[in-house]
């Protein structure tokens, strides 16, 4: 074999090997993403019982969908948990990162760590461990507030219908907290220096740095993080079916939108239907990831300008 | 003064959530530890220590089985994810070829569209196949996670390419490349996805609930939600079964902790 043959050879691997790095993927994509996404919205029109047996319905599915009072008590739960764990976890953790990423700060990698781990525990375990931790009289929630802001031992989080979402949102802020911190440290590390410098020369106090350095140099991890923090609170599942014994909970208080889609789909049987509520959430998502980002482009233009 | 001062509440703060964020867990460890008698005796650790709760839950509960159920899967589902998703990484990164750009699109728009839309057709497809109730279904379908392609596809890029060249130049065929100097120059990376790949598998529910429906097949998260509604009164066998669920990603983070940061943030704060 010449070495011209043997260059040849070599540069023939070079053109198809990437084909052949990628072709599992493509392969399983198609089979696995690409099908029953397309499947998916064909289902959506049909009533099915199990796997088999489709009836072709149009739009009924979205229409019984759009009518259905527990949808919406759905929806608006999950509105409400989400609100409320955004409102409460995005400040929070953007002001422990702002605190940790201070130099005077000892043992920086220990907090850090530390609020960060309850993110490794899955909402199932979570939900389990908190289930106990909620119970009226000796569980620890109602120890707590019992000895600092004198609430009554026998709270009974998780059995009434107004008490079910504050018990989620306390739970939710436990496990995610750390989570948007570490994302708002990362920003926060990457801010330059010299333009708190350059602030500090300009007499700007800490409060008006903070406004005018840290927040649009940190804006797009904001984003990101509001983004991923609203998606992944408007897929809500296994923390409250969990916590809720494998249920909606007392009224229905603790029914999120998957939920719905998992009872309707998988309990229920309607392959179908769950598609058309699959579907609905996809599209609110966009709209909703939409005018986040939107919004946060008219904040960014008016700063610039 | 005043600023000292300042600080030191700032630092005791910081300490006070620290011990909040972590009092769950050492609550978890006490009532693992008590007796079953004890259980709401004592606020945390009992003075009498017992095993009595690890003991039930090996003996009265299939725990063992359930926990080697969780690390096959959860080991199988990282090797898989990991071979396929760095494979595939590494085309789009030091590659030139048709339908690249395409791809990459796809794929990232891929990423946008939530994992329930497509639940009920890929039930019904894992039907069809007979994989209901087996591991093929949680196995196969994530063989390739896009998030993790794209993980990769970031760190390789950073691999200079004439490291790739005087390789290519040293005979070393295109595979060999990839497995002896691609990978063991983006170690880290490794580390950073065998952590979140092994936690998405170790932590998943919903997939799994629906496909499997045997007991003996039952991974963690199945076997323990089942035993909350079965054995509602042995409080402290659950707090231990839970615990022994969450200790394997614990220690995995442990190890893996400075790579999982760096790799978790590296594609937000760029962007």
């Amino acid at each position: 074999m010449s070495r011209s043959e043997a260059r040849r050879k070599r540069w023939r691997g070079e053109k198809i090997a990437p084909y052949l790095f990628v072709a599992p993927f493509i392969v399983l994509f198609l089979v696995f993403g690409a099908y029953p996404l397309v499947k998916s919205v064909i289902l959506s029109f049909y009533i099915t019982n199990g796997p088999s047996d489709p009836v072709f319905v149009g739009a009924e599915n979205y229409r019984f969908l759009l009518t259905d009072p527990n949808f919406w008590k759905a929806v608006r739960n999950t509105a409400v948990y989400a609100f409320w764990s955004l409102a409460l976890q995005i400040p929070l953790g953007l002001g422990l990162a702002i605190l940790l990423n201070s130099s005077w700060v000892r043992g920086r990698n220990f907090l850090r760590l530390a609020f960060f781990s309850p993110n490794l525990v899955g909402q199932v375990f979570v939900g389990v461990l908190f289930s106990v931790l909620f119970v009226p009289q000796y569980g620890l929630v109602n120890k707590a507030l019992h000895a600092t802001i004198g609430t009554p031992l026998d709270t009974r989080w998780l059995a009434e219908p107004h008490l079910v979402m504050p018990a989620l949102v306390m739970t939710s802020l436990w496990m995610y907290v750390g989570f948007q911190m570490v994302y708002f440290l990362a920003g926060l590390q990457s801010v330059d220096k010299e333009l708190y410098e350059a602030a500090r020369i300009d007499g700007a106090n800490n409060w008006q740095q903070f406004l005018n350095v840290t927040l649009p140099s940190i804006r797009h991890v904001l984003v990101f993080v509001v983004l991923v923090s609203t998606i992944g609170s408007f897929q809500l599942f296994e923390l409250p079916w969990v916590m809720l014994g494998r249920g909606p909970g007392p009224d229905s208080a603790g029914l999120t939108i998957i939920m719905y889609l998992y009872l309707n789909g998988y309990v229920a049987g309607d392959l179908g239907y769950a598609s058309a509520v699959g579907w609905t959430l996809a599209l609110g998502l966009l709209v909703i990831s939409l005018i986040q980002l939107r919004m946060s482009g008219v904040w960014g233009g008016r700063r610039a300008g | 003064m005043i600023l000292q001062a300042l600080r030191l509440v700032g630092w005791l703060l910081l300490v006070l959530i620290a011990i909040v964020t972590f009092v769950p867990m050492i609550w978890l460890l006490a009532a693992s530890l008590k007796a079953p008698e004890d259980l709401f005796s004592y606020t945390f650790f009992s003075p009498n220590p017992s095993m009595k709760n690890f003991y039930d839950l090996f003996t009265q509960v299939e725990f063992l089985r359930y926990v080697m159920n969780s690390v096959f899967v959860a080991c199988t589902a990282v090797v898989l994810q990991l071979f396929f998703s760095s494979l595939a990484g590494y085309a789009l990164a030091k590659y030139e070829f048709k339908g690249k750009y395409v791809l990459t699109l796809f794929m990232l728009s891929t990423m946008l569209i939530p994992g329930q839309v497509t639940l009920a057709p890929a039930y019904e497809l894992i039907y069809r196949f007979g994989w209901v109730d087996t591991y093929w279904a949680l196995l196969v379908p994530s063989a390739v996670n896009v998030f993790g392609i794209f993980l990769f596809r970031q760190a390789i890029m950073s691999v200079p390419t004439e490291l790739i060249h005087s390789a290519r130049v040293d005979g070393c065929s295109e595979f060999q490349i990839y497995w002896q100097i691609v990978m063991p120059t983006v170690r880290p990376m490794v580390g950073a996805f065998v952590l979140i790949a092994f936690m998405g598998q170790w932590n998943s529910f919903l997939w799994p609930q629906i496909i499997l429906h045997s007991s003996e097949r039952f991974t963690l998260p199945i076997a323990l939600t089942q035993m909350v509604g079965i054995y509602q009164q042995q409080y402290g066998m659950l707090m231990a079964g839970t615990l022994l669920s969450v200790l394997p990603v614990m220690v995995l983070f442990l190890f893996l902790q400075r790579e999982f940061v760096a790799g978790l943030t590296s594609g937000a704060v760029k962007g």
